[in-house]
């Protein structure tokens, strides 16, 4: 009986245990619910994935409206990839997050924490799983919405800032995405994403068709902070609570980007987008320019969590140079990374809240030493580190091989020259992390240091664990990919 | 809280129709033009009406902070609530066919309650938003 | 005459530049968040206007009238605006809490603060 449900119960679980949350307005019980919502989420998003693995598309007609009238949800091999990663993040950040958030969150707003929580995964999953161009608006803004509040929740008054500094930018972003929509809503006459993946051909090089593609696609970019839409990024990050930032890097960008191929890929179709428009350079500068410049900047940074947030600015313009290859390959490279990526920035982002924990605001000049103070925190930040610059066995290199193929592939060398060098870049700064963690003598501050809680290096090194588990075994990631990538060429046709 | 006489005469005398406007704007929302947004506003603004004629404090005591919390969750589930009693009855989700024998009546009575969570929803924010905001004295301490 | 029968896309895109440029050129909070509400409200226009035939009735079918306006616009934007209330009363709110942090709510100023 549940079963033909489940696309939708992948929302409605979380979205009703928010509600539930302020009604009862306890910190304990607000938690319980946000953990039981995840591992909902979590087992509905593996049994959908399980569901869809041979190709099936499922369809959910919701009120019984049948589509294209009513809203669709519709799960396919792209979108369950996604699924899984969202919610397996989402869970993991829940359990670290009871000691973690009670530490930088007042007791009496602990269960809006968890509201806005909730909010937020059921924004970014209802994203993934509609099928319904304008009801994705609405889902993007609920998440976004419910992100501004998590990210101003943070204790410096930076976050204040930071906070409104991404409610305008992403505003901006959410409403030219939402003006794009209206425009291909007037040339179509429908909100269908299949539906209007059908009829766009006969329209495809109208103007407003074309405008509604470059809308929508600097309205994404704005989301998925694609360089130099990436202003926003650097700050939420660095300002906003521990395991927000987690949340926030391993999945919020990573949904977006989803979008950018959900249109780009599926509803426009390849030949509109990189035909017609010169899409495949524009893209291609603007990943080259974020992996370079990004990485450079963050080699400068002082705060760990602002060069991370910089580096993850540099690591979305990989995922983007595999969009900009157009071939199976380079998606496959592509969606591998976002994967990869939202494991090591996990990882990362949750390690560094241990530290933070200790030492208040993450610095290289109070953190000098760590690495014997807290040793499994420092380990898994290095593991991290390797895997952000790609060194076999880690699942950075994985994605890095896809790209570097893909470029081969498509006869152009330099770029995959240009690939390895810019891993030289992150070399750079993660050393920066070594050199401070080993090969200073810790100062009495930091000597007097102790390991992180259990309760969030257990979650933490799950993710470590994952992104060096996944750099071996890359049946899963790889396998679910490149199926990914062949069904998002074959377009919505 | 104002002083003025005349204020608080028309206050007392306005706020009984507004809720009663509001009342009929979310039933008449089948018919015409309304529903519960618009009558969550109008309620939500008799009560801010109130507060500002009367004082914080005043409108506190007619709905408490914890019961304005309240029905900010409560609407939300009505709402979902009806969603998943369309499963529960072996529908999809939101289905307001299945809510009754007859499928227009479903849809009337499926209406009827999402509509209800949506004012129930809708004022209660507003009037928090009010409480919040008005709450608030020049440099953040919390006014009487 | 083009220009004429389509003065309603003129309306969205004189109030999408305008609201736009309000965002980027204030440096104050407040003032930002009224132009990021104008820039909003392009959007509806934009939705809204086409959705109205001229002629069209209100979508009610009877046996009197063939040509009814579109509904699925007004449900849309009835949505978009909420949203929109939303964005902008947490604006405010942190706008607020901003002004109690830094006593002040010019862009300018703030960053100072912060060198």
């Amino acid at each position: 009986m549940i079963a033909p449900h489940l696309p939708v119960l992948q929302v409605v679980l979380p979205l009703l245990a928010a509600p539930l949350m302020v009604v009862v307005r306890r910190g304990g019980f607000a938690w319980l619910l946000a953990t039981a919502a995840s591992v909902a989420a979590l087992g509905i998003a593996l049994a959908l994935f399980a569901r869809v693995a041979d190709g099936a598309v499922l369809s959910y007609a919701m009120g019984s409206w049948p589509p294209p009238w009513g809203i669709e949800y519709r799960v396919d091999r792209v979108n369950a990839f996604l699924l899984v990663l969202v919610s397996s993040i989402a869970t993991v950040v829940v359990i670290y997050s009871r000691t973690s958030v009670a530490a930088e969150v007042p007791r009496e707003q602990l269960y809006l924490f968890y509201t806005m929580y909730a909010l937020c995964l059921a924004g970014l999953l209802g994203i993934t799983v509609t099928g319904d161009a304008f009801n994705l608006f609405v889902f993007l803004e609920i998440s976004s919405l419910s992100t501004y509040v998590l990210i101003a929740l943070g204790r410096d008054r930076r976050a204040l800032v930071a906070s409104y500094q991404y409610l305008i930018m992403g505003t901006i972003g959410a409403t030219f995405f939402v003006i794009g929509v209206g425009l291909l809503y007037l040339m179509t006459g429908t909100l269908n994403l299949a539906d209007m993946a059908q009829r766009l051909p006969q329209v495809a090089e109208s103007r407003p068709v074309l405008a509604a593609l470059a809308f929508i696609t600097v309205g994404v970019c704005l989301k998925l902070a694609l360089f130099p839409l990436h202003l926003w990024l650097p700050n939420a990050y660095a300002y906003a609570p521990s395991a927000v930032t987690a949340l926030l890097a391993a999945t919020a960008t990573k949904v977006s980007v989803y979008v950018l191929l959900r249109f780009y890929f599926f509803v426009f179709g390849g030949t509109t987008v990189f035909i017609a428009l010169p899409m495949a350079e524009i893209l291609l500068l603007l990943s080259l320019a974020a992996m370079f410049i990004a990485s450079t900047v963050a080699i400068f940074q002082d705060n760990l969590k602002r060069m991370f947030a910089y580096s993850s600015v540099a690591q979305i313009g990989y995922i983007t140079l595999g969009v900009s290859f157009d071939s199976v390959t380079g998606l496959t490279g592509g969606v591998v990374h976002l994967f990869n990526h939202a494991l090591t920035k996990g990882a990362l982002f949750l390690l560094l809240g241990g530290v933070a924990l200790r030492v208040g605001v993450v610095r290289f000049d109070n953190i000098g030493g760590i690495g014997r103070m807290m040793p499994v925190t420092a380990f898994g930040i290095v593991l991290g580190g390797l895997s952000l610059i790609g060194v076999p066995a880690t699942v950075g290199f994985v994605s890095k091989w896809y790209l570097v193929l893909a470029a081969l592939e498509s006869g152009a060398w330099w770029l995959a020259f240009l690939i390895v060098l810019s891993s030289l870049l992150t070399v750079a700064y993660v050393w920066r992390f070594v050199e401070a963690a080993y090969f200073r003598e810790p100062d009495p501050a930091v000597a007097r240091l102790k390991e992180a809680p259990l309760a969030m290096l257990v979650p933490a090194w799950l993710l470590v664990g994952a992104s060096v588990y996944f750099g071996l075994d890359t049946v899963l990631t790889v396998g679910g990919a490149s199926q990914a990538a062949q069904d998002l060429l074959r377009g919505g046709r | 809280m104002s002083g003025d006489l005349v204020l608080r005469v028309v206050a007392k005398l306005l706020i009984a129709f507004m809720l009663l406007f509001a009342l009929y704007v979310q039933f008449h929302g089948d018919f015409g033009p309304g529903g519960g947004f618009q009558a969550g506003v109008i309620a939500a603004a008799a009560i801010i009406f109130y507060g500002i004629i009367y004082g914080l404090p005043a409108a506190r005591k007619v709905v408490p902070s914890r019961v304005v919390e309240t029905m900010v969750g409560l609407g939300v589930l009505i709402y979902a609530g009806v969603g998943v009693l369309g499963i529960v009855l072996g529908g999809n989700y939101l289905d307001y066919f299945v809510l009754s024998g007859d499928p227009v009546n479903g849809q009337h009575r499926g209406i009827f309650w999402v509509e209800a969570g949506v004012a129930v929803t809708v004022a209660g924010v507003m009037i928090k938003i009010f409480y919040m905001f008005a709450g608030r004295g020049r440099n953040g301490e919390p006014e009487a | 005459m083009r220009f004429a029968s389509h003065y309603s896309y003129w309306i969205t895109m004189f109030l999408l530049i305008a609201g736009l440029y309000i965002v980027i050129a204030h440096g104050n909070l407040i003032k930002k968040l009224v132009g990021l509400s104008i820039f909003q409200t392009s959007v509806y226009l934009l939705y809204i206007a086409p959705g109205k035939l001229i002629g069209g009735t209100a979508p009610i079918v009877t046996e009197q009238f063939q040509v009814y306006s579109n509904p699925l616009p007004h449900v849309l934007i009835l949505t978009a605006i909420v949203v929109g209330v939303a964005t902008l009363a947490l604006g405010l709110a942190l706008v607020v809490r901003i002004r109690e942090a830094y006593g002040s709510i010019e862009e300018d100023e703030i960053l100072e603060q912060e060198v």
